[in-house]
């Protein structure tokens, strides 16, 4: 049985200029120690998927409309506040995008650091600020027991994003949900919180859910991918078959702009046009008017292509459209 | 720490002498003087109060003689009018105004920020609407429309509670709250606003993710920081409340500075005039201090940047 | 406890292209309070600035009808002097009104030019400049006000009594305007602190924009570049300050009248009748209560209606 088992989330904003489906019909699952990776664009719903597991969509506007989300026996989406908070930050921790807001300013770093270990484990004072210190010392920071005391503007970007680390990780959390954690950081930073996370995880055993707009990261540090666009699934495999055999017209357009897989001295792939505005409901294939196949016209306009499982494992909408082989 | 104290007292000398000045160019070149108004006193005799109080000195020499006066003797000066010390004036009118303007901020303050946090954390719930529509009407309706109000409202009908009168210390309650209303309006607007910027911050949401109970993440992490607009407000305000409001007092005829400041204008009473202006300037001076400390108590970047710069 | 800032969805990103001016008017229109403060107050004024031409005159005094109760000659009832309240709070309405429109103007343009040169200079004159709004800011308003009042008033009556002499003006006319002209002076004069503390913060974060160092490479002179390129951008900001100041400014007006230090007769204003229907509380609540509700509910409309245009011209800033 996997450790998390999401059915068919839904989860709409409605707004003032109409409802926003911002996840419709998200089903993945994570199994114990394993890395997964939501990927998609800005907008494509990777985020709020994962804020819906934890209840940290803004209620209203948002509102989870339908799905499961199966927790050691438990469904996340129909517990009450107080026992998620028992969940939150113990069981399941997260970290964020941007390590200079995501920390508190007006409180020290020891007292943020201890707060998951006294509320969840309830420890003594001095207890926690002993598991903090040794927890700072895991992720990297040097002079520990000194720094625990400083304020977070006394960090840089990279040591914040360590302490955020360290905050998730204190627990021994079963999954960790990282959502962007090297967007904001600096190149030469970015490749040492990776390994950092991954080495956390190789240490403590947890599953790690990686959401990320970068495909080059999740083909270095995630087991299994799952891509999104526009709220939906299009496609979800195991990383090597997701790189060796991507079959959806979005997976290899978001493939062929990886600059780093370009030729050299080529004008870099974008892919055309803009994501769809979320507020009218599509019935159809969400990505037909981008995709660049030639069998375009076939994409559905009737009904939502279907995920399948096409090899085992490897599942893709069922869109002939987005199927097809590329334009040359 | 104590450089930047001291760089902050130097300021409020600086501030202090220009707000002496600007009065004192002022009240200069407001027509007549004190002894305009008397009828009853012949003329050669004003010229000799005229001469004694030293209004017939050049005008530069008079800009001087003030604050020489007041440094080198500690001396105010006396009002021409009521023919006493400025000082005594204001000694025995502001423990009125005191008690009366700390009761009022304190009502504030209960009333304010409570409501203040409480609407943020329900916006555009039943709650905050309610309790901004109750701001408003301490915005919108003028103090000498509530005291009438309250006095026919309230006074007339509790017992322990006199229309107006200054004797035992039930007779603060009326005077408080209208004198604390209007602060108390802006006070919760302020903390709403606040609260609601830190609510919306990134670390709120890391807070909640860590599975911290709601009571906890407003008090331990969004308190600190949405309240620091209020405590800069309260700084000054509380300056303003304790010097005496002329409406409030009169209203309840409440023996305080408020009656002063009028008529003392009124009067072209010019030492006192000056004695009043530099007396709540003082005060807007210190509590904007005391303000500043505080919110650098409250900001850790703040702290850094200022105290130990 | 539910306000979690997510990154991508907003109800602004999806708002498709549409104008600033038009985009914040759609948004005013759905707030209803401050619709509804715009229909009370367009009420307020076609009722101080129109019917106001239609009714008695205030000032006709007849003591064998005081303290009447409404009815179909005075609607409103009578005052202690027989004057027709109805009518008298009109054209204190008048009074009141102007004072807070013609006091945020002169406000609007101290303080926009204020803030603009001392952002626009930078350096020191900047920091010389603030701080003397620092300064002003210690200062007990109140006191100040009463004093540049009287010293105005002196001013402003000369003034007046030279052009009746002449030019042979109306008297009466004259001396009327000469009696509210100093309030506009003293509260615009003292009131423009806080907007041209706003005004710099804004020019300090327009001037190093592209379109500015455009402006600058074109050759054009300091002068042409703050007031044509730049202060334009912050004027949307200064009209929303504006509409705050004028129910604080009407407020101001009526303490001042309360305390005697306001328009004088035959002028009136809310002030007044307030203060003149305190002294009849116990016997006719009425002339208190009526002046308040009129004065309150201005001020309410004003202040809804402020914070609705804040709103809707800077959702950000609305902290919603």
């Amino acid at each position: 049985m996997p450790l998390l088992e999401v059915d068919n989330l839904k989860t709409w904003f409605h707004t003032r200029n109409g409802v926003v489906r911002a996840v419709d019909g998200v089903s993945f699952s994570v199994e114990k120690g394993q890395t997964v990776g939501i990927v998609g664009e800005s907008g494509s719903g990777k985020s709020v998927t994962c804020y819906s597991l934890l209840g940290l969509i803004p209620m209203p506007p948002g509102r989870i409309e339908g799905g499961r989300a199966m927790f050691d026996g438990q469904d996340l989406l129909k517990l009450s506040e107080k026992q998620l908070a028992a969940i939150r930050g113990k069981r399941i921790s997260m970290i964020f995008q941007d390590p200079m807001t995501s920390l508190n300013p007006f409180l020290r770093i020891s007292t943020q650091l201890t707060e998951p270990l006294r509320i969840h484990e309830g420890l003594s004072k001095s207890n926690a600020l002993e598991k903090a210190i040794a927890e700072m010392d895991a992720v990297g920071i040097p002079d520990p027991a000194k720094r625990i005391h400083s304020y977070p503007h006394e960090f840089s970007g990279g040591m914040r994003q360590r302490v955020m680390i360290a905050m998730a990780m204190i627990t021994r959390p079963e999954i960790l949900i990282a959502d962007e954690p090297t967007t904001a950081l600096d190149v030469t930073i970015q490749r040492q919180v990776l390994d950092l996370i991954k080495t956390r995880q190789e240490e403590l055993g947890s599953a790690v859910i990686f959401i990320t707009h970068d495909l080059a990261v999740v083909s270095e540090v995630c087991d299994f991918v799952n891509v999104m666009y526009a709220g939906r699934l299009v496609e979800r495999a195991p990383v090597r078959d997701l790189f060796a055999d991507p079959r959806h017209a979005y997976t290899r357009a978001l493939q062929a702009s990886i600059p780093a897989l370009q030729t050299k001295g080529e004008k870099l792939y974008t892919i055309p046009g803009r994501p769809p505005d979320l507020r009218k409901e599509i019935a159809g294939c969400a990505f037909a008017p981008r995709c660049e196949t030639e069998t375009r016209d076939q994409c559905l306009t009737d009904r939502r292509p279907e995920l399948t499982e096409i090899t085992p494992g490897h599942w893709v909408q069922d869109c002939p459209g987005c199927l097809g082989p590329l334009k040359k | 720490m104590l450089r930047y104290l001291a760089s902050r007292i130097f300021q409020g000398f600086l501030v202090l002498f220009a707000l002496y000045t600007i009065t004192f160019f002022l009240v200069k070149a407001m027509p007549g003087d004190p002894f305009t108004g008397e009828k009853n006193i012949p003329e050669d005799v004003k010229r000799n109060m005229r001469e004694q109080s030293g209004l017939n000195d050049p005008l530069f020499v008079q800009y001087l003689n003030y604050p020489k006066e007041v440094l080198l003797k500690g001396s105010f000066n006396y009002s021409i009018k009521k023919r006493r010390p400025v000082v005594e004036i204001i000694a025995q009118a502001f423990p009125a105004s005191f008690v009366l303007g700390i009761s009022a901020l304190i009502f504030a303050v209960m009333l304010a920020i409570p409501i203040g946090v409480i609407s943020a954390l329900r916006k555009n719930s039943w709650v905050d609407y309610s309790g901004m529509a109750i701001a408003m009407v301490g915005i919108c309706v003028p103090s000498f429309v509530i005291g009438p109000l309250l006095q026919i409202g309230i006074a007339t009908r509790v017992p322990i509670l006199k229309i107006a009168g200054w004797d035992s210390p039930i007779d603060i309650v009326l005077p408080a709250i209208t004198l604390g209303l209007a602060t108390a309006a802006y006070l919760a607007r302020l903390t709403r606003g606040g609260m609601l910027e830190i609510l919306s911050q990134d670390y709120i949401r890391t807070a909640r993710a860590k599975g911290l109970s709601t009571g906890r993440i407003m008090i331990v992490h969004a308190l600190r920081g949405g309240l620091i607009p209020s405590v800069a407000f309260i700084g000054p305000a509380f300056a303003t409340l304790i010097s005496g409001s002329f409406i409030v007092e009169s209203i309840f005829q409440v023996p305080g500075m408020g009656q002063h400041f009028v008529n003392a204008i009124v009067d072209r009473d010019e030492f006192l005039v000056l004695g009043l202006a530099l007396f709540y300037g003082f005060l807007v001076v210190i509590m904007n201090l005391v303000a500043d400390l505080l919110v650098g108590f409250l900001n850790p970047r703040v702290r850094i940047a200022e105290l130990d710069g | 406890m539910s306000r979690v800032k997510l990154n991508h969805i907003t109800d602004d990103d999806l708002v498709e292209g549409t104008s600033l001016g038009r985009d914040a008017w759609l948004r005013l229109r759905k707030n209803r309070v401050a619709m509804i403060s715009l229909w009370l107050l367009t009420a307020v004024v076609i009722l101080c600035f129109v019917v106001a031409w239609f009714c008695t005159d205030p000032n006709v005094i007849n003591l064998t009808n005081k303290f009447a109760s409404p009815s179909a000659e005075h609607w409103l009832g009578t005052d202690q002097l027989g004057r027709d309240l109805f009518s008298r709070i009109l054209y204190g309405g008048q009074i009141s009104m102007l004072v807070g429109f013609v006091a945020t103007a002169v406000t609007l343009l101290i303080g926009i030019s204020y803030g603009a040169v001392s952002g626009y200079m930078g350096g020191r004159p900047d920091s010389l400049l603030m701080r003397i709004v620092d300064t002003l800011y210690a200062i007990p308003f109140l006191v100040l006000v009463i004093i540049l009042k009287v010293v105005i008033a002196g001013l402003v009556t000369d003034l007046a009594g030279w052009t009746v002499e002449n030019f042979g003006w109306n008297k009466e006319f004259v001396f009327r305007f000469a009696n509210i002209i100093p309030l506009f002076i003293t509260i615009g004069a003292l009131g423009w602190l806080t907007l041209a503390r706003i005004t710099r913060a804004q020019i300090l974060s327009i001037k190093n924009q592209e379109f500015v160092e455009a402006a600058r490479s074109l050759g054009l002179s300091d002068r042409r570049i703050l007031f044509r390129h730049i202060v334009p951008n912050t004027v949307g900001t200064a009209i929303v300050y504006a509409t705050l100041t004028i129910p604080s400014f009407i407020l101001y007006e009526a303490s001042l009248s309360y305390l005697g230090m306001g328009v004088e007769a035959p002028n009136s204003s809310w002030g007044i009748l307030i203060k003149e229907g305190a002294n009849f509380l116990e016997t006719q609540p009425s002339l208190l209560i009526i002046p308040g509700l009129f004065f309150s509910v201005t001020l309410f409309s004003l202040n809804f209606l402020g914070d609705g245009l804040r709103d809707a011209l800077d959702p950000k800033a609305s902290k919603d």
